[in-house]
């Protein structure tokens, strides 16, 4: 059944990470991605890595799902991972097979794509979507991008959807569920047949399910009239966010680090051999 | 007293056809007052939920007025103010919640009028405890039961600190115990707190407790007055679709045997004490018990369905892992009528989705007509059109261009030739009650009521030797509910097929089913006759569930010396076990 699949992806916990200021975290993963793509050399891959599983450590996250995550992205990487092979030529010729041939440097460049990628998928889903409630996701967004209703960018109208969406993908998921049921009851079957028989199955089930979205969406938005719901204006938030102690630490971590890496890097780029 | 609300010659079109729209509302003078408790009734399509988004503005007039607290609907600088002044609470516990976390969604209102975030802070507080929510603020919604997320829902309205709260049928999505929670809150408001209190609905049990009644057929106030005023006129109120309480209908039935009681009784106890007052010269001349024979169903066929050890775990070896359902035994016999009742998750949806094969055992066997219904895909898929399952609200599954062609759906499916299928169409909309001239229509221009039958129709016309309905009475008025419940009775006289109903609905399971299957925790925790299960009624209250209210009765008499037969939870039942000991009064 569908309601077994995991719902958001999101593990509740109480470390160091899950506590994290939602906004420090935002700010984090964007300088960490940023990081990665400055990276040169060996040196600074162990610090990110090392970064990352201290972190993976620290959140108690069992491995296995972060292996799951990057289940999906094989194929991007081993497409990487050979297109770099083949169209790096640099360093020392490693095999030659007529036109093509393989380098050291080729070899060395797809090695730090993938582990680049890898570090990139699995980072960014042990800070954001692991260990942050989607809640606290999108709020996290709309405070950072508050500076931009100045230009008249709908943030509060955009996180508004978004929490809203959130809110209804159990409900929905739960439905789609029971419609499956219901028309499996009247002898619809959806796992045989050929690919269009097998499309138009899909018929019975989608169609009441967007009908019963919109009825959905508009008892919502009564509902939502109903307690005086009048856009972003006025409204004042119950939950607001405060940098703790350990978010501060966080940071200066992290720019520590950060500042290591870009120096390492640089040197890495001008020749010098630390 | 001073009116909170007032409608002046209030008339509503909506404007849906091409011909100028439907009156919904026409002339309507009503007035609520300042801190009473009302309630609006009327069947399905009477107008009083048209009647009730006009008390906030969420529809505006059409013609004549409407004023909350003296402000006028119609003027726009007052939108906010009188949203404020009168909330209003929805019929779908989910549609109506925006957040994901509960603490959350009872801000949204404080959050929208901009207060001081302290202020927000104590209301919502205040709103989660006073519906008894507290400890589940951190909870998502989604994983509460329909009874608690209405009561976040009201919460949600409380926090806002209106004076009136308008309630759009709240309880028709819930179980009785959900049921209870709701209206005991809705009552404490009122009391505690001097809410004004506007409940509509059609369940003349909750109609009772208001302080005044209003009732509205074909867009017109008809009747208005205490309950004591308006449950007497049990002839015009059948005239209006309606039902009574069942104190009233059992008194009334009491004076066609020759008594003359007041029909103004209409608590259990008032109603009790009534009728110990009249039987007391009788007493003791009558005493000895006249218990009912109980017809034993013969068990000479075999059963069509048998179900045996039949547990079921969701999720198995994860955190989430629960045990759904626990070691059930059970047959189904051709002809009967098996009623199954337990509150929200006591596992009967689990049970009747294995009955036609949707979800596979963990242990046990289930057997139609002696073969078990998994020995491979194929049976498994044919055993769906012998067992027919028609799921909750299944209204919301239909999705042809037609329902000839919505009904069509199953018996295609079967891969019948096309006469077949034609004669099938017609004979299912006619055991569902549905008219021929429908048939081209759109689904989806059916009033729910007509929805509900076409839904049922589908699952018919692949003429099941066992037909299940979960909650098929679930929403409809008194009479639509009377009507449903009399077609699957013809279904099943005619085919002698079985049917397994699964209602929260005691008064429903009571009139129509033959044998009971109580459930609770996943485990069965009664099985037998309805005489049986009834006679129990300790039990069926602890585990969250009701008796009919004539079984109420019952016991209050009993407590006041009257002895009774154990068997009694239909009126019928009532009206010849107090007439029988008399004799002479038929």
């Amino acid at each position: 059944m569908i309601k077994d699949v995991a719902l958001g992806q999101y593990f509740p916990g109480n470390s160091i990470i899950h506590r994290l200021d939602p906004r420090v975290k935002i700010v984090l993963t964007i300088a960490y991605i940023i990081a990665l793509f400055v990276c040169k050399g060996i040196i600074p891959y162990c610090i990110v890595s090392a970064l990352l599983i201290t972190v993976i450590l620290i959140t108690k996250i069992n491995l296995r799902l972060i292996f799951k995550s990057l289940r999906p992205i094989m194929i991007l990487l081993a497409f990487t991972a050979v297109l770099n092979v083949f169209y790096t030529k640099s360093g020392d010729v490693l095999l030659q097979l007529g036109a093509v041939s393989v380098t050291t440097g080729g070899v060395a460049t797809a090695l730090y794509m993938t582990v680049r990628i890898i570090l990139l998928v699995a980072g960014t889903f042990v800070m954001l979507t692991y260990t942050t409630s989607p809640i606290m996701l999108t709020d996290g967004l709309e405070a950072l991008l508050s500076p931009l209703k100045k230009v008249r960018f709908p943030v509060h109208e955009l996180s508004m959807m978004m929490s809203i969406a959130l809110r209804f993908i159990p409900t929905l998921i739960e439905e789609t569920d029971k419609i499956m049921s219901a028309q499996k009851s009247r002898g619809a079957s959806f796992e045989t047949g050929s690919l269009l028989s097998r499309a138009r199955a899909l018929v019975p089930i989608l169609v009441p399910l967007f009908i019963n979205a919109f009825k959905r969406a508009e008892d919502l938005a009564l509902a939502m009239e109903c307690r005086c719901y009048r856009g972003g204006e006025c409204r004042v938030r119950l939950r607001v966010f405060k940098l703790s102690s350990i978010d501060i630490y966080a940071c200066i971590l992290f720019a520590v680090l950060f500042a290591a890496i870009a120096v390492i890097s640089a040197s890495v780029s001008f020749g010098v051999v630390l | 007293m001073k009116d909170i609300i007032k409608s002046e010659n209030l008339t509503f079109r909506y404007n849906t056809g091409e011909s100028g729209g439907k009156t919904a509302l026409s002339e309507v003078n009503v007035s609520v007052r300042d801190g009473e408790y009302l309630a609006i009734l009327g069947h399905n399509g009477s107008g009083k939920s048209s009647l009730a988004k006009h008390f906030n503005a969420v529809l505006l007039p059409c013609g004549g007025r409407v004023l909350v607290d003296g402000m006028d609907t119609l003027s726009e600088e007052l939108l906010f103010e009188i949203r404020r002044t009168c909330g209003m609470v929805f019929q779908n516990p989910d549609n109506q919640i925006v957040a994901t976390i509960t603490e959350e969604d009872v801000a949204f209102g404080p959050e929208n009028l901009g207060l001081p975030r302290e202020e927000i802070r104590k209301r919502v507080d205040d709103a989660l405890k006073t519906v008894g929510m507290y400890e589940y603020r951190d909870h998502a919604p989604h994983l509460l039961s329909g009874g608690q997320k209405q009561r976040i829902a009201i919460a949600g309205i409380i926090a806002m600190r209106p004076r009136c709260i308008v309630l759009d049928e709240p309880t028709s999505m819930l179980d009785p115990s959900g049921r209870r929670d709701v209206l005991r809150i809705t009552r404490e408001l009122n009391k505690n707190h001097g809410i004004t209190i506007v409940l509509i609905t059609h369940h003349m049990n909750e109609a009772a407790m208001a302080d005044r009644i209003i009732i509205m057929d074909r867009g017109k106030q008809v009747l208005e007055g205490t309950p004591k005023e308006i449950f007497p006129q049990t002839e015009l109120l059948h005239k209006l679709g309606l039902a009574v309480p069942q104190t009233v209908e059992l008194l009334s039935e009491l004076n066609r045997a020759g008594f003359d009681f007041p029909l103004d009784k209409i608590s259990v106890e008032e109603c009790a004490d009534a009728i110990a007052e009249a039987l007391k010269p009788q007493k003791g001349e009558h005493l000895k018990t006249s218990h009912l024979e109980l017809t034993e169903v013969s068990r000479k066929v075999n059963a069509v369905m048998s179900i045996r050890g039949l547990s079921h775990v969701y999720s198995p070896k994860t955190p989430f892992e629960c045990s759904a359902v626990n070691d059930i035994n059970l047959d189904i016999y051709p002809g009967e009528t098996l009623g199954i009742i337990g509150h929200t998750g006591s596992g009967k949806s689990t049970l009747i989705s294995h009955l036609n094969g949707l979800i596979k055992p963990s242990s046990g066997s289930i057997t139609y007509c002696g073969e078990d219904i998994f020995k491979s895909k194929e049976f498994t898929h044919s055993i769906r059109f012998n067992v027919g399952l028609v799921l909750q609200y299944p209204e919301y599954q239909l999705f042809e261009e037609t329902v000839y062609k919505d009904i069509a759906f199953g018996p295609g499916n079967m891969k019948l030739p096309a006469p077949e299928i034609d004669e099938r169409v017609r004979e299912a909309a006619r055991f569902a009650g549905l008219d021929e001239s429908l048939l081209e229509c759109s689904p989806f221009e059916l009033s729910g009521g007509q929805k509900r039958r076409v839904a049922i129709a589908g699952v018919i016309a692949m003429r099941p030797k066992v037909l299940i309905l979960d909650e098929p009475t679930a929403g409809l008025d008194p009479v639509g509910r009377e009507d449903l419940l009399r077609h699957i009775r013809a279904y099943r006289d005619e085919t002698g097929a079985a049917i397994v109903i699964v209602s929260h609905s005691m008064e429903d399971v009571a009139s129509m089913a033959d044998r009971l299957l109580v459930m609770s925790g996943g485990r069965v925790l009664l099985q037998g006759t309805p005489d049986e299960v009834f006679s129990h009624s300790e039990i069926l209250l602890d585990a969250g569930l009701d008796i009919p209210q004539v079984a109420h009765i019952a016991n209050a008499l009993r407590a006041r010396g009257i002895q009774l037969p154990d068997a009694i939870y239909t009126v019928k039942q009532a009206v010849s076990a107090i007439t029988a000991p008399g004799g002479g009064s038929k």
